[in-house]
């Protein structure tokens, strides 16, 4: 049976197909940012279905990347050219490693999720962002990893075709089960826990769910990644890049994977701007010093989008939680 | 006689120095419509909060259907069969009045997470099929026409009768509704007695109503307990409780008056 998502998938990865050959002739510059923007897309699409639609607060999703960065990173340097002339060609090695490193990182997910999620409050912020510093520092002192210098000479594997169509499955996955009613279980736990448990809904099985998916899609995310740039560094994945991811979801609109799409597309090609703005010699040095700064400028942004547009530049969720217990 | 399907064996239940319910006893038979009646502040709704698994009780015996609830998430104690409503309304607010309901077939799904990613002919089928199920429950209650609402739009009593709508999609054997008739008019009163009447013969579930409007409760109970200070005061039939002098001292005196 030819359901209307299934058609528009494979019709997505065949346009994909189609417009990597193209993709060659792009500038190396442009091409650097339109695979941003897919890794982005593939990163915030997967964080929104924890921030946003489950409602829950993750502030650490460069520290699941980072773990598919690296194992899969691992995965093709010690098996990739022994077997890509054998039984198994380059590409299948490459997409093999890419799912062990989104394996490696839900399953670090898992572990992280598990008991953080059980807890009532907001812990999940706190425990994120220690896991994701931490997983930095082990990775500065993990010396077959390259510890301080960093991992390289990966191949670059990575293409428009693969990352295009790993954002498209994410896109596909999120809508596809938020849509469905096993899915609305996730808006349910974010609108109100308590009602949720009561219509029998396992509030701790959702949360941990989101919460794996999204760190599976990061771990795919940080293989791309680093089969694109060819090297990966600890300081790559710090909490500086949680935070950008963060920010797409949120200027997207919690729980609106349209708008997510798109802030993530804005935000990555923000910097580029902002680069080329501090480089005006006749702005003022202060405006300068923000453009080179977008931290600042990112938070900025949220102060006047949390004051004007709660439900982000795209959102149209309006629901309030009340935690009374009546 | 057949074992009550839910029964309270002198459940106690602390908040620091406050006995909110002290030694409560009663039961309710299958398909029973029980009331719990009593003051502000009496303890009715933590009645539900224990029944539901929400608090543990300190000490005392909760059993439904033979099997102890105590302990259990409440989660599984919805998938046993008991559902309730909120006293302070608790719909999900960003979710339509279909998919409320919706919400609440969940946990009778019989296809998982694969399924509703690989979208096949029995994922279709089931989603089908609970569209019918929650059409048919929107229609006894007169709610088809706000399907696609905002629940957050509907008048007061037509969101608490979507909460009863939303309790029933779990298809419960005991349902626990927490004053159901609060901010409802006289009319909508009057239908909210018969369509619990008819939920309680159609669906053959046991009720436990909790409710200030005497009218109400007195007209649609078979039995009911007081409760004043967490403690019970009185059981009865409404005849009984009208009659009772401590139930008029502790309650039912002013509206008597
Ligand atoms: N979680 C809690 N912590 C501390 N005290 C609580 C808690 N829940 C309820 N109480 C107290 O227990 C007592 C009984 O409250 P409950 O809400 O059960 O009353 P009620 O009979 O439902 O009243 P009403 O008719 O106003 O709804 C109150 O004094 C209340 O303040
Ligand atoms: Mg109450």
């Amino acid at each position: 049976m030819f359901e209307r998502s299934k058609i528009l998938l494979v019709a997505t990865l065949l346009t994909f197909a189609g417009l990597s050959h193209f993709a060659g002739g792009i500038s190396p510059y442009y091409f650097d940012i339109l695979i941003g923007i897919g890794i982005n897309i593939i990163l915030a699409v997967g964080l929104n279905l924890v921030n946003g639609y489950t409602g829950q607060f993750s502030l650490g999703h460069a520290g699941f990347m980072a773990v598919g960065a690296y194992a899969s990173s691992w995965l093709t340097l010690k098996y990739g050219y022994s077997m890509g002339s054998g039984t198994l060609n380059t590409t299948t090695v490459f997409v093999l490693a890419l799912l062990g490193g989104g394996l490696g990182a839900a399953l670090a997910g898992l572990i992280v999720g598990v008991p953080s999620l059980r807890l009532k409050g907001d812990y999940l912020a706190i425990v994120t962002l220690g896991v994701n510093e931490i997983s930095k520092g082990v990775l500065q002192k993990a010396e077959p990893l390259g510890a301080q210098r960093g991992l390289g000479g990966m191949e670059q594997h990575t293409n428009f075709f693969w990352t295009f169509a790993f954002a498209a499955i994410t896109i596909y996955v999120v809508l596809n089960l938020v849509g469905s009613t096993y899915g609305r279980g996730f808006l349910a736990v974010r609108d109100d826990e308590i009602a949720a448990e009561a219509m029998g809904i396992n509030t701790t099985k959702y949360k941990v769910l989101a919460f794996v998916l999204a760190a599976f899609f990061a771990g795919i995310a940080g293989g791309l990644y680093a089969h694109f740039k060819q090297f990966i560094h600890p300081e790559g994945f710090n909490f500086l890049r949680s935070v950008d991811i963060v920010v797409m979801v949120i200027l997207g609109g919690m729980g609106n994977t349209a708008g997510v799409v798109v802030a993530a597309t804005l935000l990555t090609i923000l910097p580029e701007f902002l680069r080329a703005v501090s480089r005006y010699e006749w702005l003022p040095e202060w405006l300068r010093h923000v453009a080179e700064n977008r931290m600042i400028l990112y938070s900025l942004l949220l102060i006047v989008l949390m004051l004007t547009r709660p439900q982000g530049l795209f959102g149209n969720f309006t629901g309030k939680r009340n935690s009374k217990l009546q | 006689m057949n074992a009550p399907l839910l029964k309270l064996d002198n459940v106690t239940v602390q908040f620091g120095g406050l006995k909110a319910v002290g030694d409560l006893s009663f039961t309710i038979g299958e398909g029973e419509l029980i009331g719990l009646i009593g003051p502000n502040g009496a303890g009715k709704t933590t009645v539900f909060n224990l029944i539901t698994g929400v608090y543990e009780p300190t000490a005392g015996a909760i059993t439904f259907a033979n099997k102890s609830v105590v302990g259990h998430r409440p989660y599984k104690i919805t998938a046993r069969g008991i559902a309730r409503t909120f006293q302070n309304i608790r719909l999900f607010p960003s979710l339509s009045v279909f998919d409320n309901v919706r919400t609440a077939c969940n946990m009778h799904l019989r296809h998982g997470i694969s399924h509703a990613l690989a979208r096949g002919p029995k994922f279709s089928a089931e989603e089908r099929e609970i569209e019918a199920t929650v059409m048919e429950l929107l229609e006894i209650f007169s709610l088809t026409a706000e399907r696609d609402a905002a629940c957050k739009s509907l008048p007061y009593g037509d969101q608490r009768r979507l909460e009863i709508v939303r309790a029933l999609a779990t298809r419960p054997k005991l349902l626990l509704l927490d004053e159901p008739a609060a901010g409802m008019n006289p009319t909508e009163k009057a239908e909210l007695m018969k369509l619990i009447r008819f939920t309680q013969e159609k669906f053959g579930c046991a009720v436990l109503l909790v409710e200030h409007d005497m009218k109400v409760v007195m007209g649609i109970c078979q039995r009911i307990n007081v409760l004043d200070y967490g403690r019970k005061i009185a059981e009865g039939t409404p005849t009984e409780i009208r009659n009772d002098p401590k139930v008029i001292a502790a309650y039912l005196g002013k509206e008597e008056e």
